[in-house]
């Protein structure tokens, strides 16, 4: 396997500009020859599958929910980023590429971020004239917020629930589509495998979930933006069906898969409650805008009403430790923050697992009814979930896993090491680097799948593709036959454990092994573990029903089968990135004041793993990274 | 804690559905319903029977996938909340709760509490969204918009697609639904060009799709989990009539 990236040769800023001048061209009429397998219809798979349609590809569009507007970018909250300088505060494209590759801990490739930085603009433009509400000011002009990581207000938002107007926008776009013939759409269907022909990836095999049946579909090219594999941790604020299974297959093929290690755990969610919570509630980062973090000096405070802890008993500890970033501090530094402190017994709330998001001030000073106006649905949905008034008393907040930087290796095109299989969104590892800003996540989405994709599949079709195999080639058969016999297996144990227990066990072993810290020990324990789990699944692990019909805890049990796996190259991946950088903390490299201390001389490189065959190790490949445009430094928000 | 649950199951499409009454032991009130479910379904499992198949995905109140009838009201009945952010806290031990599925002529069911609800995309299909393609759109803040109206525009954008307002008509009318993104695009400038096409379209479409007429009970906007107003309604009334009016 050859790592090449594809970057454009010439100065950065003229880089993706020329890349489209270079790029051969399918000609409208020819287009329609060409079929294209989406798979996801979250921000990435929707805007892709409508904008491919739009310009005359055929595509066929999958995703597992009832309908494609249930993907869960849906469930984004604060906003998205873009280089617009409308506040005239000094923000630019070189501004945003600088903030995004230093907020992502010099672990992003740079003629990536500054493509992102520069499309940023057109996405809004674009979500505008679809008709995305986003909020605006009195004079009628659009309205930005502050997000952490950033020191000018760059992003745009609608109310808490800017991920679902952005979807409801791309999904639109997708309806439209589908009723022009453009896209034929195909709810409640997973993908388990990819079909590869003369090394090409020319095909997925799904399941109708409703039907159980399984079948092949044939194409020119697939398209992956099946999100990210957060799940693997069991609780975290993705959706409940979120999985890996569709990347890890992928990658199972031929597909590269990046910098698994790097996860990110989001500072602001709503505590775990009980043994049984299945998914955590994120809060979104916007809330830092006007909440102040604080947990108490002293232990003993803890257990008190927080509304009787003076001023001067209160430590505001990210406004101590980051004096410029404050409470806006990147993601990964607040997180772990909120750890140390817990870590030394100054939590709060059930378990001391907990800090407080107070709003105090900002309601003295704002009233109630902007508060209200901002953050009302949060505040409200803080309410439903653990019964308590934000505005009478602090939120309790803790960290949770929220989204994976890594994900399948992309070049420049967004194709992997698989040719003709593309990944957008979160299941490619390209524009986040070690760590992922706040807004940047539905930014990076819809530039992969309104932008990027569109521009670079052409490319591929007019030079290196070969001819679609029809669908009775003898590979999808194959492919056809592996994945039922793979069914047929789970549900032949019949065993006495919950494929829930399994994934929860995983979950656990994961957060405690491989979380906000880790350490050498605690990896190899997990990597002697999740084998062992591994086996105990399928031999113990209990499925009722038939394969031919709608069996939800068949389709658990394939995602969880999948994360058993994965869970071992994230392990491993972590346990050989011997530095400290963004969401990946390893307690053995830190600086005396405990904050992360990176290798550039040994790690400035993209970690890109190939499967070398069930029972193999996976053989590692390196894309050493190049800052030219911005000096490698150690990150600091103080 | 323990809950009796009287759930309506249906086998598929094709079966005719039953009534079981299956107890739900061990849980808490800090737990959410669909959580008491899971519990409930992985005793199932383990004791070879069934489990209870139901819709859920993001479990934070907004993909809109859960889809439960709790005592007669879709989502349970409690404001602004859908069924999985409703927590067990509002009932009482050892309470009797009746489970159904969203009941509507064009919401097939599927599986047990699982309805087929591929009408509300095939309404949207029909006209809810602005014709532009990817590329040539003007600067964002080219059109400045009234933030009065882009702030009403948004509170009708914020439709889940759910389908309670469905469920709850007692003539399974999908008027709130198409009302919602009726109004939330005429509403803005961006899809005036388009209005009297896309009501007439979407009407059209959800007459297709066997939904019923709307009399204005207001049983959709009671249950709404975003609190949709019945407003919207009026909207789509009016944007209808003038469409049929212009002969459009």
């Amino acid at each position: 396997m050859r790592l090449d990236a594809q970057i454009p040769p010439g100065p950065i800023a003229q880089k993706w500009d020329q890349h489209k001048l270079a790029v051969r061209l399918v000609s409208p009429s020819n287009r329609r020859k060409y079929e294209v397998l989406v798979v996801g219809t979250g921000l990435a798979g929707a805007s892709a599958a409508a904008t491919l349609a739009e310009l005359g590809y055929g595509v066929s569009c999958f995703c597992y929910q009832d309908s494609p507007r249930r993907a869960h970018s849906i469930a984004a909250q604060g906003g998205i980023n873009a280089a617009k300088n409308y506040r005239n505060d000094g923000d630019s494209i070189e501004r945003l590429f600088r903030d995004t590759v230093r907020g992502g801990d010099f672990r992003a490739r740079e003629a990536n971020v500054y493509r992102l930085a520069q499309v940023s603009g057109a996405i809004i433009d674009q979500c505008v004239a679809q008709g995305v509400p986003f909020a605006r000011d009195y004079g009628g002009l659009l309205e930005n917020r502050s997000f952490g990581g950033a020191q000018v207000s760059r992003t745009f938002y609608a109310r808490g629930q800017t991920g679902q107007q952005l979807l409801l926008g791309a999904y639109q776009a997708l309806c439209r589509q589908v009723a022009a013939g453009g896209v034929r759409m195909y709810p409640r269907t997973e993908m388990l495998d990819v079909v590869v022909v003369g090394g090409h990836a020319k095909g997925i095999v799904v399941r109708d979930l409703v039907s159980g049946r399984i079948s092949a579909h044939a194409a020119d090219a697939v398209v992956l933006a099946t999100g990210g594999y957060g799940n693997v941790f069991f609780l975290s604020t993705n959706s409940f069906g979120a999985n890996v299974t569709a990347t890890w297959r992928a990658h199972k093929r031929g597909a590269a898969f990046a910098n698994p290690c790097f996860t990110q755990i989001h500072p602001t969610c709503i505590p775990v409650s009980g043994e049984h919570q299945s998914k955590l509630t994120l809060m979104s980062e916007s809330l830092r805008n006007d909440g102040r973090v604080w947990v108490p000096q002293r232990r003993e405070d803890c257990g008190r009403d927080p509304g009787t802890i003076a001023e001067a008993d209160r430590d505001y500890y990210l406004e101590r430790k980051y004096p410029s970033y404050g409470n806006l501090a990147p993601r990964d530094i607040a997180s772990r923050a909120a750890k140390e402190v817990c870590d030394e017994g100054r939590g709060v709330g059930p378990g001391g697992l907990g800090v407080y998001l107070d709003f105090a001030e900002a309601l003295r000073r704002l009233g109630v009814e902007k508060i209200r106006e901002r953050y009302g649905n949060l505040f409200a949905m803080y309410e439903r979930i653990t019964g308590e008034d934000a505005y009478r008393a602090p939120m309790r907040i803790y960290p949770a896993v929220h989204y994976t930087m890594g994900g399948l290796w992309v070049d420049y095109n967004l194709m992997s090491t698989l040719p003709g299989l593309f990944v957008l969104g979160e299941a490619n590892f390209s524009d986040h680097g070690a760590n992922r800003l706040g807004a940047s996540g539905l930014m990076q989405g819809l530039a992969d799948g309104y932008f990027i994709l569109p521009c670079t599949i052409g490319h591929y079709f007019a030079s290196q593709a070969s001819p679609r195999p029809p669908a009775d080639h003898p590979e999808f058969r194959r492919a056809e036959e592996e994945v039922a016999g793979r069914l047929g297996r789970l549900l032949a144990i019949r065993g006495r454990r919950t494929v829930t227990s399994f994934h929860r066990e995983l979950g656990r072993l994961m957060w405690e092994r491989c979380g906000m810290a880790r350490d050498e020990a605690g990896l190899r324990a997990a990597l002697a573990r999740i084998p062992a789990m591994r086996e105990e699944f399928w031999g113990n692990v209990r499925v009722n029903g038939v394969p031919r019909e709608l069996n939800q805890t068949l389709e658990h049990a394939g995602r969880v089968a999948d994360f058993l796996e994965f869970a071992e190259l994230l392990c491993r991946d972590a346990l050989h990135r011997g530095e400290s950088c963004g969401g990946h903390f390893r307690t053995e490299f830190q600086t005396e004041d405990g904050e992360a201390r990176r290798d550039d001389g040994r790690f400035a490189y993209v970690a890109a793993w190939e499967h070398r065959g069930e029972g193999q190790e996976p053989e590692l490949h390196r894309e050493p990274l190049e800052y030219r445009e911005i000096a490698l430094s150690a990150r600091s928000y103080k | 804690m323990r809950l009796t649950l009287k759930v309506c199951r249906q086998k598929d499409a094709a079966s005719a559905p039953t009534w079981e009454t299956i107890e739900a032991t061990g849980l808490s009130d800090g737990m959410s319903f669909l959580e008491m479910l899971d519990v409930v379904n992985d005793r199932l499992t383990l004791e070879g029977r069934d489990p209870i198949a139901f819709d859920s995905d993001c479990r934070e109140g907004v993909c809109g996938c859960c889809a439960l009838v709790i005592n007669g009201s879709p989502h349970g009945g409690h404001r602004g909340t859908t069924v999985c952010q409703l927590h067990l806290r509002h009932f009482r031990d050892g309470e009797t709760v009746v489970l159904e599925p969203w009941r509507a002529q064009a919401f097939p069911v599927i599986k047990d509490l699982i309805v087929d609800r591929g009408a509300l995309d095939r309404i949207m299909q029909a006209g809810g969204f602005v014709s532009v393609n990817t590329g040539g759109a003007p600067d964002g803040n080219a059109m400045p918009i009234a933030k009065a109206a882009a702030d009403r525009a948004m509170d009708a954008a914020v439709c889940i697609g759910c389908g309670a307002c469905v469920a709850a008509c007692k003539n399974a009318s999908a008027m709130l639904f198409v009302g919602a993104k009726v109004s939330h695009l005429a509403l803005l400038p961006q899809g005036r060009v388009e209005r009297d096409r896309r009501a007439l379209a979407m009407v059209q479409a959800m007459d297709e799709a066997g939904f019923g007429g709307c009399t204005v009970t207001g049983a959709c906007a009671a249950v709404c989990p975003k609190e949709i107003s019945l407003e919207c309604i009026a909207r789509l009334n009016r944007e209808y009539g003038l469409a049929m009016l212009k002969g459009e």
